[in-house]
């Protein structure tokens, strides 16, 4: 045990402990309370997921919602029942009219799209340097918003996608967690992941030191690309509806808070802000539903959350900028050895 | 059909105008803080609004009220958020500007709702004049000589005045322009009220047309700014207006020119252009001297 403290591998096994904590904490809770936390569980997929690029890499990318999109459009449309499709989607071409896949394939295939679609786009985008990049991943949130709102043939247009399989529960959302940590980690501890973690703090050191910028970022952003589109998976198959407007700019602030308010420069950070941030939001949405006392309701005014939300990042910003984890990793206690005075 | 040609390219300039506009106002601030401001969105949505308030009082008083809606802003924001961020890392400056952003706009749909409201806003200008022989729309005409008028005047501002030429220096190389005795305050403050005076002009021009105030409205002009300042190349002004004007002149000609099935994915050929003019030259077009880092 002792040896596993002071292991490089401690704060793995630290956060696997602390979400299937939470996600045992919620078996034993009122059944609303479980849905938030699974909710909350299909959210630190996505966090940890954009933390792989944007905490490795130091590059802000506003693109990973496209890949939850992606993930979860291309998991919708190979598991829904053929005669779900035939209604709603009359036009699909023939194999995904017909097919019905078993839902960790469909998971698997939407995952995979989205790493493919990181690949192609990454390809251009990571020759752009910091700031460019990161507008650039803006232009792919929109081009994917564009195209899946509008390709209605394939994806339903501005109409819901109905009737798809909902699969995940507490325990499913639990495990891709688990896997999405694991993944980041081992990423984060790879030889890749750490050149890339040196061209962060000194673009041009790392350069001169032989670092292959272009490669390792690319290859980070599809790696995170992927974990994206597990969890928009995740979220359509717990909600049992895609929407288009789901994954814009709204999921793409709260998702980019928690990696913020965590911190974004560690995986401990990821994993905190998505936890606290779910906390804090359920809390606010209670506010928005209000409180009565006595036959008086008092409720805030609907976009109250969001406000507090945005307020609380820009508070963390200015005085905290390296989150609540300040960039470090989750240790051990040490105790303190004895000083003679 | 050279009179229908001459309309898309009258379109075509008047909408360019518009995005030159707002590029120039967040590429004007990309030269002092090297900071992208997604609240630029939020200027002009804010001066929509002064509009809606006024426009029944009177034209002018509503122009006037969205020039200090808008600038009032843009120095509330630089003082309370930016300020105090001033020399952050870009990628930390990126996120805040998110944040002040969107926290705005939770505010303003809070405020006001979230539905759109319709605005008759100079309908003097909704009539067509005829240009040798060819009708065309007022409203256009005046947009493309409002957006002239402030590219011309902004560029005068930047080269002839004292404040401009500090503010050039600041671009330029921040910090030596400070040792050289340029106050940092005044200069990013300054550069904040002009895009808010920028922001204005483009909601005047933007509610005429459009007859309509909703909270996201500035969002769409900034999306497709902020990729007009990309390929025109961060940090030069010059750029920055040329990227967007040619990003508005592309949105026209791919309106124009796509058949009417793939008209809907216009956005998405517009930003596949971009990835292509990137691929080629990544720094952009004009590409901005003095913004390499220095090591």
């Amino acid at each position: 045990m002792a040896s596993l403290t002071q292991s490089r591998w401690f704060p793995l096994v630290a956060l696997i402990v602390i979400v299937l904590a939470l996600a045992g904490l919620a078996e034993l809770a009122p059944a609303v309370m479980q849905r938030r936390i699974t909710q909350g569980l299909i959210n630190l997929v996505a966090v940890v997921g954009l933390y792989v690029f944007v905490g490795n890499s130091g590059v802000l990318s506003f693109g990973n919602v496209a890949f939850m999109a992606i993930g979860a459009y291309v998991s919708a449309l190979l598991t829904m029942p053929a005669t779900a499709k035939a209604v709603f989607l009359p036009d699909l071409p023939a194999f995904l009219a017909t097919a019905e896949w078993p839902a960790i394939a469909g998971a698997l295939a939407g995952g995979l799209a989205a790493a493919i679609v990181a690949l192609v786009t990454g390809f251009p985008l990571m020759r752009l340097s910091g700031i460019s990049a990161s507008i650039a991943t803006f232009a792919v949130l929109v081009v994917f918003h564009v195209v899946i709102g509008n390709w209605s043939s394939v994806t339903g247009g501005q109409n819901s996608l109905m009737g798809l399989p909902i699969y995940v529960g507490l325990w499913t959302a639990a495990g891709w967690a688990v896997i999405a940590i694991a993944v980041a980690f081992l990423h984060q501890e790879s030889r890749s992941g750490l050149l890339l973690r040196a061209s962060r703090e000194d673009e041009a050191a790392a350069a001169a030191s032989g670092v292959r910028l272009v490669a390792h970022r690319l290859f980070a952003f599809v790696v995170s690309a992927f974990l994206s589109g597990i969890s928009g998976v995740l979220l359509v198959h717990f909600l049992g509806t895609a929407r288009v407007e789901t994954f814009y700019l709204d999921l793409t602030f709260l998702i980019i808070a928690m990696l913020v308010i965590g911190g974004m420069h560690s995986l401990t950070g990821a994993v905190l802000g998505a936890i606290v941030i779910t906390l804090v939001a359920e809390l606010l949405r209670q506010a928005e539903v209000g409180v009565s006392i006595g036959t008086t309701t008092l409720a805030a005014p609907l976009g109250f959350g969001d406000a507090i939300l945005a307020l609380l990042m820009l508070i963390i910003i200015l005085f905290r900028p390296n989150g609540i984890a300040g960039g470090r990793e989750i240790a051990f206690p040490k105790t303190q050895p004895q000083t003679r005075t | 059909m050279i009179g229908r040609m001459l309309q898309v390219v009258v379109d075509a300039v008047s909408v360019g105008g518009l995005y030159a506009l707002t590029a120039l106002g967040i590429g004007l601030i990309f030269g002092v803080m090297r900071l992208i401001n997604f609240a630029h969105a939020q200027l002009i949505t804010i001066a929509g609004y002064a509009v809606l308030l006024l426009f029944t009082a009177s034209p002018v008083l509503a122009v006037l009220g969205a020039i200090i809606a808008a600038a009032l802003l843009a120095l509330v924001v630089e003082r309370t958020a930016f300020r105090p961020l001033r020399g952050a890392d870009p990628a930390m400056l990126l996120i805040a500007s998110f944040a002040v952003s969107f926290f705005i706009e939770k505010v303003m749909i809070m405020l006001v709702g979230s539905r759109p409201k319709g605005v008759d806003f100079l309908p003097a200008l909704a009539g067509q004049v005829e240009v040798v022989g060819i009708r065309l729309q007022l409203l256009q005409l005046v947009t493309i000589l409002v957006s002239l008028v402030l590219l011309v005047g902004t560029t005068w501002f930047l080269k002839s005045t004292r404040l401009g030429l500090e503010m050039r220096a600041a671009a330029e190389n921040f910090r030596m322009a400070e040792v050289l005795g340029v106050r940092a305050n005044r200069v990013i403050a300054t550069a904040f009220a002009l895009s808010g005076l920028l922001a204005a002009a483009v909601a005047c021009l933007f509610v005429a047309q459009t007859g309509l105030v909703q909270p996201r409205m500035g969002l769409q002009l900034v999306i497709i700014a902020f990729v007009g300042t990309v390929i025109g190349g961060l940090g030069s002004l010059p750029g920055a207006a040329f990227g967007g004007f040619l990003v508005g002149v592309a949105t026209i000609l791919l309106q124009a020119l796509l058949p009417p099935e793939l008209r809907v994915f216009r956005e998405a050929f517009l930003f596949l252009a971009v990835a292509v003019v990137l691929l080629v030259r990544p720094q952009g077009l004009i590409p901005a001297r003095g913004l390499k880092e220095r090591i």
